[in-house]
């Protein structure tokens, strides 16, 4: 059997008296795109952060190849190969489009107190973060200030930024959300290549696209799992049905 | 690039000036600019704090008045301290205290990060001011300039002010031009980003922590640098050279100049000691010392200048040097 690469055990999180996220047990596998779905306030965004160390859980143990890292700081998170974006855009918006990308390349290097040689003469550094941009088809933008690009393409950069970092897993929070439909087609495409040599946490309202790219689905609400499971056997649940993808299609 | 390359030229003047000024100036004006140019490296070195990595620090004359106490040890009585031990030593007294400081304020921010900041250096401030160490609040004298003496040969004499002038001016380029490497560099790349995002720095996997405290040491030991060259030329030191008044003046020099450009630094320095000798040297207007009241000026000026420049004076040079080039760009097309 394959060994899952990152997993939450009995997952928790308090915010005073509001459990956000509440006793969740998750597996992500590479090759596989694991998409959390569920309505506004479940606990998607604040499980996502217990994953990256960006918040530390209240109880629970978070298993990366083996090891427990919850408490780990997100820096130290980083480090071991987890990429996550964020729902809210977070780059440096008075940053190029090429810096954003090449402070995040850098971050691999063994150590940035190098003090003498120019940052731009770090060739490999500088390489890999085009690279990034190309693969969210950005490179025409390299050079204009990060804070000039429309939503759609901030939130392509900063997707670009968490793949210059070299994740093995990627936690992606909304990555679709304000995208136009061109834009998002691409990035759906962009997901389908990345799922190859990625564990891949994919928390999405779009539901064409959690459809069409996941192979596991865990519906949340109030901060515990409603539902797990394949995505078709999600799609016919009833309880799903009634409390969460039933409303959606209402609005639709 | 034309910006960059105009910018360049006045800098380049202005450097030029500087090292001409000695041949035209009287003994006078040559102490008075040396003196500047202390502060400027002073103000350059909060300048990276301030305006590079976003931390606030209202305590940074601890770091420039330690350094003129090590320098005032190192000289006891009439003996003079040797330069070149006693200057790097002061340096590392300075980036020592830094460390130390800097170790615990680092894990604060915002305003807490100014509130401690403060707190540490008043805290070295009553260190000197309320033990004999060094003379208490009456301070101590340095009656010999350090010398320079490499095994009996002598380069320069610091107590000659023309020689002071330039060795000064020398330390200004240096510093100014290891900044510039500095912020260059990888390390620069990161703190910038620091400053701009830090939460964003820590997920792509920065310890930012570390970046910090590497950067406060350095400004520290930086100041310190600063702080030795004032006490040797005002040959006296007391507890006022690492007072809150001292932080609060170097921070104005930054802000009056505009951070985080290094430039605005050096301007802010400059210009600062300038208006205070300008409002000083007022007249009396019917029955008024305006010249006494010269703190309300600055202030006044300062207040004028933050409100209506939002980077400082150099923001008015380069407003000026787009007004300018409009008309010009018009006739080339
Ligand atoms: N930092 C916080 N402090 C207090 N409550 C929070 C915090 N972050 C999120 N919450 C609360 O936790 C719950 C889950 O929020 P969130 O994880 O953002 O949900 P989702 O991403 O699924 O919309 C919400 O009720 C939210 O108000
Ligand atoms: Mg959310």
């Amino acid at each position: 059997m394959v060994e899952a690469v990152l997993r939450t055990e009995r997952l928790t999180k308090h915010f005073g008296g509001l459990a956000a996220v509440n006793d969740i047990s998750l597996e992500f596998f590479t090759d596989q795109i694991h998409a959390v779905i569920g309505p506004n306030g479940a606990g998607k965004t604040t499980l996502t952060s217990l994953l990256s160390g960006d918040l530390l859980p209240t109880s629970g143990r978070i298993v990366l190849d083996g090891e427990d890292i919850a408490g780990l700081s997100a820096d130290r998170v980083s480090q071991r190969g987890v990429g996550r974006s964020y729902q809210k855009t977070n780059i440096f918006l008075p940053f190029t489009v090429f810096e954003n990308c090449r402070l995040a390349a850098q971050s691999r290097l063994k150590s940035s107190m190098r003090f003498t040689r120019p940052a731009l003469r770090y060739d490999d550094v500088s390489r890999e973060a085009l690279r990034a941009l190309a693969e969210v088809s950005l490179e025409h933008r390299a050079q204009e200030l990060a804070a000039t690009l429309s939503h759609g393409e901030q939130r392509q950069l900063e997707i670009a930024m968490t793949l210059a970092t070299r994740p093995r897993i990627l936690l992606l929070d909304e990555p679709l959300a304000g995208m136009g439909s061109e834009e998002s087609a691409r990035m759906v495409a962009l997901l389908q290549r990345l799922k190859q040599a990625h564990a891949m946490l994919l928390v999405e309202h779009d539901m064409d696209a959690v459809f069409a790219l996941a192979d596991r689905l865990t519906v949340m609400v109030n901060g515990s799992v409603l539902e797990s499971g394949a995505p078709e056997q999600i799609r016919a649940s009833a309880a799903v049905q009634e409390a969460y993808l039933g409303t959606e299609e209402l609005h639709q | 690039m034309r910006h960059s390359r105009l910018a360049a030229a006045v800098l380049f003047a202005c450097l030029l000036a500087l090292v001409l000024l000695p041949w035209f100036a009287e003994k006078y004006y040559i102490q008075l600019f040396t003196k500047m140019m202390i502060m400027a490296i002073f103000a350059m070195s909060l300048d990276l704090l301030v305006g590079y990595t976003g931390l606030v620090s209202l305590g940074h004359a601890a770091f420039f008045g330690l350094a003129g106490y090590v320098l005032a040890f190192a000289a006891p009585q009439y003996q003079a301290a040797n330069l070149w031990l006693s200057l790097p030593l002061a340096m590392a007294v300075s980036g020592l205290l830094a460390l130390a400081i800097g170790v615990l304020v680092l894990r604060t921010s915002g305003i807490y990060f100014i509130m401690v900041t403060l707190a540490f250096a008043q805290m070295v401030f009553f260190v000197f001011h309320d033990t004999k160490i060094a003379g208490g609040a009456d301070g101590i004298y340095v009656y010999a300039k350090p010398v320079a003496a490499i095994a009996g040969w002598e380069p320069f004499s610091l107590e000659n002010h023309t020689h002071f002038y330039f060795v000064v001016l020398v330390l200004l380029v240096l510093v100014y031009a290891l900044l510039r490497m500095l912020l260059a560099s990888l390390f620069g790349r990161v703190i910038v980003g620091i400053r701009v995002n830090e939460q964003r720095m820590r997920s792509l996997g920065y310890r930012t922590f570390r970046y910090k405290l590497v950067c406060f040491v350095l400004s520290g030991a930086l100041a310190g640098m600063a702080g030795y060259f004032a006490a040797a030329q005002f040959g006296f030191v007391s507890p006022d050279i690492l007072g809150w008044h001292q932080s609060g003046s170097v921070l104005m020099m930054v802000i009056l100049g505009g951070m985080g450009t290094l430039n605005g630094a050096i301007l802010g320095a400059f210009a600062m000691m300038l208006l205070e000798l300008g409002f000083q040297g007022l007249p009396v207007v019917g029955g008024v010392d305006i010249g006494k009241h010269w703190q309300l000026l600055m202030g006044g000026f300062i207040v004028f200048v933050v409100l209506l420049l939002p980077h400082g004076l150099l923001g008015l040079g380069r407003l000026a040097s787009r007004l300018l080039r409009k008309p010009a760009e018009a006739g080339d097309g």
